[in-house]
Parts: structure tokens; C-alpha cells; sequence
């Protein structure tokens, strides 16, 4: 993880060079009313805590020695607004429209992380009740699936690089990694509406007239054709392409309480169906690495929401956790081996093997569904 | 049976108090068969009205045959005897809900609109239709929850017969239930809502659908027809026949285990029919193998089905001699059978057959050897094979609301681990 992060940052320092330039035009802070934020290498100075509702204004300068990145946060990290890639010694005016209620500002140096966080109270009108308890499970959650997204960019580069060198063994060995990320977190994804058709379609979904892009595609030429030509190498970039978009949009992405437990139901509705069918990855047989990170997946956002749910339903949370304990217990009998995030072909998973992992899932997923409703009451 | 009366699901005249009418002709009819001695359920078919949950027996055994069948066996797939408890007593009283044409727990509308609703909300709306549901308990359950020393002696695991091609899918089951109705969505309904409330507990192992009954256990009923087109069975056991109920189909107080008591054995068998070759086969040789005439369903050198048959007229290998009990020292059974057609089996001919199902006090003095007779011997043999099959000790009805299925059972049995159980929920 280290050297990816320095990687990153090597990144931005070369566009901060381009942003100050870009970015001089816009950089008189103006006025009185606008909040005057001060952000360096590891502070986060703002000018007041307290403005009214409306439009507001936000004049940043960069006091420090690397990039950084401002934001206002509605109390459940869900960016208001932002403004990436501020170089050191540049200055940058923010605005956005903000109704009454509890937010933070953060900086984030290095355009990474948690960042430093200041409070900001938009006064006037009511202010719609906020579970801080629940806010902090939706906060931890946005986390996660921006780990999960961050973690998967480098994956898919391997994946990538694979294809363009015609390796084709190399590809395959870096398909199931790269789909991990995704997998773990795909209701975020999917509630982009316009990412998944293109990264994530099976050849019996495509609408006519769609063009077959994404994975499986790849998974198809790569399993079935053997081929990683010219065809393949568009195909790969543009998956890449799309998938660094959705790892930009993570952050922006509407997550509920309700949401994250429904969510967590249909990373197991996507084992049901697909999964033990064996359908997801039909040409690779690596459905039970998606299995997993589906699996996964949902144990995260349940885990964030077990304070809650354990409260009002302590019956329901112990279920969860044993049908969960249970599920990957399971699952760790097909690992290739103990150290290795490999997992058996599923072609050579029996009938009454998917059977018993059928039943697993139905053991999970039924109290799952009852999740929303116990974090809600 | 009869003390308590549920409203249906949606009776004929509503909600309210004109359901109370209702009510009492049912109870009054309840009366009537209770004079009578039988089981039966006194509700005719065409009102799609409600079977008594409670009562000594289950439901399902003697109670005149509904028209269609959904029937499952279930693996138990928790180790936590408490749960499995548990389970039972959530299944007794969706099941006590459903027979009477209630939704399960809170309902398929109106909670919570972040949780799925409890009942799944095909039924809403349909009659009770005379839906029975019977539970059973497999040989494979009598090894678990230390329950070893309850398993009746009865309950025999099956020998293999000649010409048996079982496949294990389709085969055995920890616990069965049975659900018979005259609308095939009520029966689906509760198997549904039954495996759904299993999830994690039981798991389903596999499942049967009937469409036709091919038994009747109302005495002056037609005979219905099985898929080859035949009248069998003709001399079934009546839901009225107190005596022969008793001697023949109830577990009595001494026969085995205390808990087994009023309760019985059940055999299922998936017989699959080679319907193609019988199709083809003459109607002299077709009237030969069962013994019957294709028409009226008479036995051989008589004219009307119901006439005693004269056996020996018959092949020696005809079906009806073979099965009848003056062939088998007596030997009688309580048929419950359904034709059932799985569509096609991939070469173009139908799936499809009887969906054997047979109540008796002793699996070890009915099915058995009829079956080791018939599976010897009869002409049928050629155009049936045997491919599923699953012997179930079926307990005591659910006397009122505060008993279960198998509160016998597992009260009676490792008294000491469940009061630690008690105790340690406490």
C-alpha cells in the first residue's frame, strides 16, 4: 500500500505544477462573507464555524508543500462540493448551496485519507435529524468502498498491462484480483447507473444494439478465444477508463443506513443468483472470488451497522453473526491454498457441493433481509 | 377436533360476523363426523373451506384427499437442538395460521416498509382450501439432538427392492411436510412460507408437486384414475373407518415409543411411469396387468368397480391380485397418492408418474412386504420404475394452541438437556 501512495502523490506533484497555472485566473479570494480556509501539510484553518444557510463560499489558499483537496462533508462523508488538486502556494474559491444543519470542511494534504477536519453549522430554517451513531456507520462505510475503489485501480493496471502485452496466462491470472474491489462494494457501483453496463455486463444481458464492453468480455476472448489483440487492448483501456470514474465517484454516492443494509442483502441476492449458479463468470470459473468479495462486502456494512442493529434486534445480530461465521467457514474449504486469496475453479465444484453452498447463502441472506428494518426502528 | 373454528381466509360471506354462520355449520358438521368416530374433515370440497389444525391426529392422514399436493423433505442443517425447537414451534403456528386461511406472522402488507414482508402473499385472497399440512420425522433425524434412543422400531430404513433406481436427490429427508389443498397455489404457499421460515435450521432436500389424486379415503367417492389411465386402490381405508384406522393406520399406546402415539408411518416413493411404452401397449394386456377393466375399473368377471374382487380370476401376476390384502395376510395400507408430471425428461418423453404416498401403524408389517411382493412379481413392474423414496414417522396431531409438532418427542426425551436449555436462556 506504501508504494502505491508515494506513486500517487508523485502524480499529483507533477499536475500541481499544470493546476497552478490553470488555476491563477480563479484565484482571488473574494469578500467578506466568504470563508477564508488556510490548509498546509497538516492543518486546517477556517475563518468560521458558523454560517447562514445558502449559498456559500469557500476562499482556499495552500499553505503547504503538497497538493491538497477541500471538501464539504455532510455528516455521513458524502462530498457537498469539492475541489481537487490545489497546489502548494495556490489559492482556489469554492461555492456550493447548503441548507441548515451539521457539516465539516476537510483538507486533505496529499489528496488522501481522512484529511484535517473542521466544523461548520449552516444556521436558519430546521435541521433534519441526524443519528450521529448511523452518520459515523455511512461515514466508515464511504471509507471502505473508497479503499475498496483505490485498491482495485492498480489491479486493473495489471490487468491492463497484461493484455497489452499479449500476455494472455498473465491476464487471467490478474482477472479474478481485479474484479475484487468491485465486487465487495457493486451496489455503490450499481447505483451509478451508467458504470455497470459498461464494466460488468454478461453476454445474455446486453440490450440490442449495446456494445459488449467490460470484464466479461474480456473474460470470453481471454478463456474462450484466446485472443489479447488490438480488439482486446480497446476494450481493456476503456474498462480502465471507466473504472478510474467510478472510483472518482464514490465519494458523491447517495448511501443510506437503509441503503447499506439493502445493499449488504443484494451482494447476496448477487451470490444467488449469479454466483452458485455459476453464471457470473461462465468462461473463467472464478465465481468464487466473487462469491467472496460479495460476501465480504456485505459483512462490512453489517458490521458497521451492528451497534445499531444489535440494540434494537439482538436476536437478529446474533444470527448474522453466526450465519456469516458459518458462510466463510464454508467458503475457506475451497481456498487453493490457506495463505492465498486463490479459490478452486468453480467447474469443479459438485452439485451437492453448490447445494450446501445454496443453503449457506439462504441461511445468510434470509435474516439479511431483515437488517434494513432492525437499523431503522 | 372441532373446538375451535378459524375464520377462513376469505369465506364466502366475509369478514365479520356473518363468518361466525360460517363457523358454526362447520362445527356442527364436526359434530356429526365426530358421531361418525372418523377423522375426516367435515368441510366438502367445493366450499374451499378450512380442516381443523388440532386434534389427536394430524390432519392430512384421514381427512378426505385434496386435489393437489405439495410435498418437501428437508435436511436439518443445525446442530442447536433448542433451535430446531425452536423451528417447530414457528412452523406450528404459521401452519396453525395458514390451514386456517390466514397470512403468516404479521402478515404480506401493511409492517414496515424497509422489511420484507412475513407472509409472501400468493394466498391473499384464495380459501383455506381444505389445506392440510402433515409433518414428519426421517430415520436420519433419530441421530441427531441425542434423540437416538426415541426412534420407534417402526421406523425401519427401507430395503432395497428388485428394479429400484432411487437417486439421491430424490431421495430420504430428515423431516417431511406434507401439504395437500384443493388449490395448488395454497399448497405451494405453505411449503413456501414453511422453508422460508427454515433458512439456516432446515434446508429443503428436495420437493414434489401432485396434481391428481390418485387415492380416495371418502367411501362412496369415484375412484380417481391414475396416469395409466386406471381405477387402483379401490378398497382404500375410509376417513369414516374408525375401526380399520385403528388397526391399520394409528400407532397405538405399547405399539413403540410413548410420543409415537396416536401418530403413524409414511412411505413416499417417486414411481416414475414409462407412459410412452404403456401408451402403446394393447388394451387387453394393459386390462390384464391391473386386473381391471379400463372403463367402469371392475375387477376381472365383475361388472361395477366397487364389487368384491374374485382374484384368482385374475393373472398371477395382475397388480390388483398382487397388492390386494386377501393376497397379503391382510395387509393393508392407507393410500394418499398423486400423479405428478415434471415436464419432459430431455429424450422427449414425459417425466412423469405417481407420487406414492402411503399412512400405516407398522412400515415393517404394510409397506414392506407388499412391496417386496409387488416388486417381485407384478406385470406392472415393466412399465414403472421406483426413483425416489423416503419412510417418515408421522407424530400425534397438535391437540390446541399451546402444543406442537413433536412437543412429544422432544419433551419426553433428554428431559435433563432441555431444562439446561431453559436454563440457560433464562
Amino acid at each position: 500500500m506504501r508504494a502505491v501512495r508515494l506513486t500517487v502523490t508523485a502524480a499529483t506533484a507533477v499536475a500541481a505544477l499544470t493546476a497552478l497555472s490553470a488555476c491563477t485566473a480563479k484565484s482571488d479570494a473574494k469578500g467578506d462573507d466568504a470563508i477564508q480556509v488556510t490548509a498546509a501539510d497538516s492543518k486546517c484553518e477556517t475563518s468560521t464555524k458558523s454560517v447562514p444557510a445558502g449559498h456559500v463560499t469557500l476562499a482556499i489558499e495552500n499553505k503547504g508543500s503538497k497538493a491538497t483537496e477541500v471538501e464539504i462533508l455532510f455528516p455521513d462523508d458524502r462530498i457537498v462540493s469539492e475541489k481537487e488538486n490545489i497546489g502548494p502556494g495556490t489559492k482556489y474559491t469554492l461555492t456550493a448551496e447548503v441548507k441548515a444543519g451539521s457539516y465539516e470542511i476537510a483538507c486533505r494534504p496529499g489528496m488522501k485519507g481522512h484529511g484535517v477536519r473542521q466544523k461548520l453549522t449552516v444556521t436558519g430554517g430546521t435541521v433534519a435529524k441526524r443519528d450521529p451513531k448511523l452518520d459515523a456507520a455511512v461515514a466508515a462505510y464511504r471509507e471502505y468502498a473508497q479503499e475498496q475503489a483505490d485498491a482495485t485501480i492498480p489491479k486493473v493496471e495489471t490487468f491492463v498491462k497484461a493484455i497489452k502485452a499479449g500476455d494472455i496466462d498473465a491476464a487471467k491470472d490478474a482477472y479474478a484480483p481485479s474484479r475484487v474491489g468491485w465486487e465487495t462494494t457493486e451496489p455503490i457501483a450499481e447505483s451509478f447507473g451508467d458504470i455497470d453496463p459498461k464494466t460488468d455486463t454478461r453476454v445474455n444481458d446486453l440490450e440490442k444494439g449495446q456494445k459488449w464492453t467490460g470484464w466479461h468480455a474480456l473474460e470470453k476472448a481471454l478463456w474462450v478465444d484466446r485472443k489479447a489483440g488490438a480488439e482486446q487492448q480497446a476494450l481493456a483501456d476503456e474498462l480502465l477508463a471507466d473504472l478510474t470514474d467510478w472510483q472518482k465517484r464514490v465519494g458523491k454516492a447517495e448511501i443510506t443506513p437503509t441503503s447499506m443494509a439493502n445493499g449488504a442483502k443484494e451482494l447476496l441476492d448477487e451470490v444467488a443468483t449469479g454466483k452458485v449458479t455459476g453464471e457470473e463468470d461462465r468462461y473463467s470459473h472464478t465465481d468464487l472470488s466473487d462469491f467472496k468479495a460479495n460476501v465480504d462486502g456485505a459483512q462490512k456494512a453489517y458490521e458497521l451497522l451492528k451497534p445499531v442493529a444489535q440494540k434494537n434486534d439482538a436476536a437478529l445480530a446474533a444470527e448474522l453473526d453466526k450465519q456469516f461465521a458459518a458462510l466463510d467457514t464454508l467458503l475457506d474449504k475451497y481456498r487453493t491454498d490457506k495463505t492465498s486469496d486463490g479459490f478452486v475453479s468453480y467447474d469443479t465444484v459438485t452439485e451437492a457441493q453448490r447445494k450446501e453452498l445454496s443453503d449457506a447463502v439462504n441461511a445468510l441472506a434470509e435474516p439479511l433481509s431483515k437488517l434494513a428494518a432492525a437499523v431503522v426502528k | 377436533m372441532g373446538e375451535k373454528v378459524n375464520p377462513s381466509r376469505r369465506s364466502l360471506i366475509g369478514w365479520g360476523g356473518a363468518g361466525l354462520a360460517l363457523g358454526a355449520a362447520v362445527a356442527g358438521g364436526a359434530v356429526a363426523m365426530a358421531e361418525a368416530g372418523g377423522d375426516a374433515d367435515p368441510v366438502a370440497a367445493d366450499t374451499g373451506g378450512a380442516v381443523p389444525f388440532h386434534g389427536a391426529h394430524q390432519a392430512g392422514i384421514a381427512t378426505p384427499v385434496q386435489d393437489r399436493l405439495h410435498f418437501a423433505a428437508f435436511d436439518v442443517k443445525t446442530d442447536d437442538r433448542a433451535e430446531f425447537v425452536q423451528l417447530l414451534k414457528d412452523w406450528t403456528a404459521a401452519a396453525r395460521r395458514m390451514t386456517a386461511g390466514k397470512a403468516v406472522g404479521e402478515g404480506a402488507y401493511g409492517g414496515l416498509a424497509e422489511a420484507p414482508p412475513d407472509d409472501t402473499g400468493e394466498a391473499l385472497g384464495l380459501k383455506p382450501s381444505r389445506l392440510t399440512l402433515t409433518i414428519g420425522f426421517g430415520p436420519s433425524l433419530f441421530g441427531k439432538f441425542g434423540l437416538d434412543g426415541q426412534r420407534p422400531a417402526a421406523l425401519v430404513d427401507l430395503p432395497g427392492f428388485p428394479g429400484d433406481n432411487l437417486d439421491a436427490a430424490r431421495t430420504g429427508g430428515d423431516l417431511c411436510v406434507q401439504a395437500c389443498a384443493d388449490d395448488p397455489q395454497v399448497a405451494v404457499h405453505a411449503i413456501r412460507n414453511l422453508a422460508r421460515i427454515g433458512f439456516g435450521k432446515v434446508a429443503i432436500r428436495w420437493s414434489q408437486l401432485g396434481f391428481g389424486k390418485t387415492s380416495s379415503t371418502t367411501p362412496d367417492a369415484q375412484t380417481p384414475r391414475n396416469l395409466m389411465g386406471f381405477k387402483d386402490g379401490t378398497r382404500n381405508i375410509a376417513g369414516t373407518e374408525t375401526d380399520r384406522l385403528k388397526k391399520f393406520v394409528w400407532s397405538a399406546d405399547g405399539d413403540g415409543p410413548a410420543w409415537m402415539s396416536g401418530g403413524s408411518y409414511l412411505v413416499a416413493r417417486r414411481i416414475r411411469m414409462n407412459i410412452e411404452t404403456w401408451d402403446r401397449t394393447s388394451l387387453q394386456e394393459q386390462e390384464d396387468v391391473f386386473g381391471r377393466d379400463k372403463g367402469e375399473g371392475a375387477p376381472v368377471g365383475k361388472a361395477k368397480e366397487h364389487d368384491a374382487p374374485f382374484l384368482k380370476a385374475m393373472k398371477p401376476d395382475a397388480h390388483v391380485r398382487l397388492a390386494h390384502p386377501d393376497s397379503n395376510g391382510g395387509i393393508t395400507i392407507l393410500r394418499r397418492g398423486y400423479s405428478f408430471t415434471d415436464g419432459t425428461d430431455g429424450l422427449g418423453r414425459l417425466d412423469a408418474g405417481l407420487f406414492f404416498l402411503a399412512y400405516m401403524r407398522d412400515v415393517r408389517k404394510g409397506f414392506i412386504p407388499l412391496q417386496r411382493r409387488l416388486s417381485a412379481s407384478d406385470a406392472l413392474n415393466e412399465y414403472i420404475q421406483h426413483v425416489g423414496s423416503a419412510v417418515f414417522a408421522v407424530p400425534p396431531g397438535v391437540r390446541d394452541t399451546d402444543d406442537w409438532w413433536g412437543r412429544a418427542l422432544f419433551s419426553g426425551s433428554a428431559k435433563s438437556s432441555e431444562s439446561a436449555e431453559s436454563a440457560e436462556g433464562a
